[in-house]
């Protein structure tokens, strides 16, 4: 049984949604924050339905409605999805007229729309799709565990396409309390140069990207998703990814592209330093995170820049981390930590 | 992928007991665990009953070897999560691939409401120790390191069918050769924010929940955690005393109507069990006892029971919501329940629903009243349904 990435859709704070440009037309920004670019929500939501919407609602119901318009799927038969913080609006709202208002006269709204499962609720929702539904909220593995989820599903032989996506909003109390533990850099910094110098931070994040992925083969397909392990603290990383290559019959030779989960941090970078001089040594490495910035499910973000390297056969300028001549990579390695406790990686194929 | 998934052990912490004996204890003697909120600082001290478990935060972190300082989600999980790996037994633990998944509603909830009082005069105040575990997979985290379980872990939220689903995923892990062990279910403490926000919806019954009562008012809130440990047939081989049972059944589907309120014909309910039917291969006639969703809301009640109305037909099993006893433990609510279905099976037992006085009109049936002892039980049905519509059925099966 293989994975396939039918079609992929990312709402992140580059212009990655619309158009054909394939990371040409770079946002530039400087602070300490990269907010995702707002798609035309009106396209895909009610507009009376909008109004009451958190903005990680309507970048998670846009990406979804994209992705299936884009494999030309009305209902999956499963929507599952990823997140960290969840719906940290409505939360923040709903625990700010509790303050305020001293628990009493209280609207529900915010409160409704709080829960971890909304996204894929509303989903469901608009689709009236009442099969599968599953959200994840596993800290920097929500987007993975969401997908292993699915790779199992796909597996079972219980389904045959399912829509699964990673999706967090920044919002300032959680940015505030975020720069507050240390998170972020001291000082604004342009995302281009996010990689350059050595300090402690990085930038913050968002957005939402969907996936529909299917066991069935079609030349249309982005690209298959060969594999993906989650390690919590591991040993030694670089023993755990030689062991999962192998355990897919590969080794680091077999690898076209690495894209890591560089953040402009220096302590955590080190350890993409440390490989980069042992099993990744003379790879063609890409980063991605001074795209996107850095948040719990970023990892998405980088799923759906392999697929798209992948099928397209390019590898943006703006990605590359070393210098190398342009090809067309077939096997493409993912490797992302958060906060060095917990590490993914994805194995994503040409077809 | 047609092995079976064991039940080897079992852990439960809720208003009506510390541990396993406990909680069987209280559900034999009918004894309901509401009364007056003491540990949480809200307007509705004196006004609305709550399910508390019955122990500080100090005496949590005593039993579960945590520090009191953290979430008591976290320590709820930590006491009932330690119950259960012990109850099973398993030797030579670490030679086997063992994970943890948990889930809750509002993760660190009740730490970040402290952390919000200062935060919301002066954003640079607020200790930052009660903010740092807000996230719902810092609980799993916490209490897996706590166990030593680091191979795997997971955490899921779906509101109020959250740890159904976490047991629902175990099980498949297990299927899927990935893993021979998981401790799956689920843990939540009351916060103010989900009391407020029940309020908000006027759905809290000022005085103890009527389940399935033509005159219920509402739900109470509840708090507490249950796991249970799904091993592999390999492991359940190496057992020094007999599995449980067996999960033969498990579906979740969607209700897509609201994003809180269940159809007027319950069909995403109707739909997760006729899936876990479907999936264990049994009939409706074989469900020996429903452990139901129940919350005593006027809407999820009604909703239910037409679900069953349509699928049962004429043979309803017995059936009971056990939220009579512990109230409604929120995203813990499916694991707990996991607990009382095993243990149902294994002491053959029918749980009361407390306080039932009225049938419901539009339902041809009633919930059990009294306790059943003795009784042949073969296939426990438990229910958990939750905002979002998420429906989750679960099907525990005697070996």
């Amino acid at each position: 049984m293989k994975v396939y990435i039918r079609s992929a859709a990312c709402v992140s704070p580059q212009n990655t949604f619309e158009g054909d440009n394939f990371l040409t037309d770079i946002i530039e920004s400087t602070g300490t924050r990269l907010k995702a670019v707002d798609p035309d929500y009106k396209q895909f939501i009610d507009p009376k339905q909008m109004r009451r919407m958190s903005h990680v609602i309507k970048m998670g119901i846009a990406a979804a409605k994209s992705c299936l318009d884009q494999a030309g799927v009305q209902e999956p038969d499963a929507i599952i999805t990823g997140t960290a913080f969840g719906c940290m609006e409505d939360t923040v709202t709903f625990i700010t007229r509790i303050v305020e208002q001293d628990e009493e006269m209280l609207p529900p709204t915010a409160f409704i729309q709080s829960t971890h499962n909304t996204v894929a609720a509303q989903i469901a929702l608009m689709l009236k799709c009442h099969n599968y539904n599953n959200t994840f909220v596993h800290k920097g593995i929500s987007f993975e565990s969401a997908m292993f989820d699915a790779m199992m599903m796909l597996n079972e032989g219980d389904a045959g396409n399912i829509l699964v996506g990673g999706t967090e909003e920044m919002v300032d109390a959680s940015f505030k309390v975020l720069t507050r533990l240390g998170l972020y850099k001291r000082q604004p910094i342009s995302n281009l140069s996010l990689y350059e110098g050595q300090s402690k931070g990085t930038i913050g994040g968002e957005g939402a990207v969907f996936f529909l992925v299917s066991d069935k083969y079609s030349p249309s397909n982005l690209a298959e998703l060969t594999a993906l392990k989650t390690l919590y603290k591991p040993a030694s990383i670089e023993d755990s990814i030689i062991d999962f290559l192998k355990s897919n019959g590969l080794n680091i030779d077999d690898i076209d592209l690495i894209i890591t989960g560089r953040n402009g941090d220096t302590k955590n970078d080190e350890i993409y330093l440390t490989l980069g001089n042992s099993i990744f040594n003379n790879k063609p490495i890409a980063n991605y995170k001074h795209l996107c910035g850095e948040y719990p499910t970023s990892s998405s973000f980088a799923l759906w820049l392999a697929g798209n390297i992948i099928k397209k056969g390019i590898i943006p300028e703006v990605v590359k981390q070393n210098v190398f001549s342009s090809f067309s990579p077939k096997k493409v390695l993912i490797y992302n930590h958060y906060q060095a406790k917990y590490h993914s990686l994805m194995l994503v194929s040409a077809l | 992928m047609s092995s079976s998934v064991y039940i080897a052990g079992v852990g439960v912490i809720s208003a009506i007991g510390n541990n396993v004996a406990e909680n069987l204890a209280s559900l034999k003697n009918e004894h309901a665990g509401m009364a007056d909120i003491t540990q949480m600082e809200t307007i509705y001290k004196g006004v609305l009953p709550v399910a508390e478990v019955k122990l500080s935060n100090e005496e949590l972190a005593d039993r579960s070897g945590l520090p009191a300082n953290i979430s008591r989600t976290a320590l709820l999980s930590g006491v009932a999560a330690k119950e259960a790996l012990a109850d099973a037994d398993i030797p030579d633990f670490k030679q086997w691939r063992s994970g943890f998944v948990s889930a809750n509603s509002v993760g660190g909830m009740d730490k970040s409401e402290d952390f919000y009082l200062d935060f919301f005069k002066d954003n640079n105040k607020g200790k930052l120790r009660n903010i740092f575990d807000h996230e719902c997979g810092s609980m799993t985290e916490l209490v897996a390191d706590q166990i030593g379980v680091s191979d795997f872990m997971s955490t899921v939220s779906t509101a109020c069918s959250s740890s159904a689903n976490a047991i629902f995923y175990g099980a498949r892990l297990i299927k899927n050769d990935v893993l021979d062990i998981v401790i799956a279910g689920g843990t939540d403490s009351l916060t103010k924010f989900t009391l407020n926000g029940f309020n908000t919806l006027m759905i809290l019954d000022k005085e103890f929940c009527k389940p399935f009562d033509e005159n219920r008012e509402g739900l109470n809130l509840g708090e507490g955690s249950g796991y249970v440990v799904l091993v592999s047939e390999k492991v359940a081989q190496t057992l020094k005393k007999q599995p449980y049972c067996k999960l033969s059944g498990y579906n979740n589907s969607n209700d897509a109507y609201h994003q809180t309120a269940s159809s007027p014909d319950g069909t995403g309910s109707y739909l997760a069990m006729q899936g876990a039917l479907k999936k264990s291969g049994l009939q409706t006639t074989d469900i020996s006892y429903i452990n139901l969703h129940g919350t005593g809301t006027p809407n999820n009640d009604s909703a239910e029971g037409t679900a069953i109305k349509r699928l049962f037909e004429k043979d309803f099993p017995p059936m009971s919501s056990t939220k009579s006893y512990t109230g409604h433990t929120l995203g813990a609510s499916g694991g707990i329940e996991a607990v009382y279905s095993v243990l149902a099976i294994a002491n053959k037992l029918i749980y009361p629903n407390l306080r039932f006085e009225t049938k419901m009109e539009e339902l041809p049936f009633e919930p059990v009243k009294e306790l059943r002892k003795d009784q042949d039980i073969k296939h426990v049905m438990s229910n958990s349904f939750g905002f979002g519509g998420n429906c989750t059925s679960l099907i525990f099966s005697r070996i």
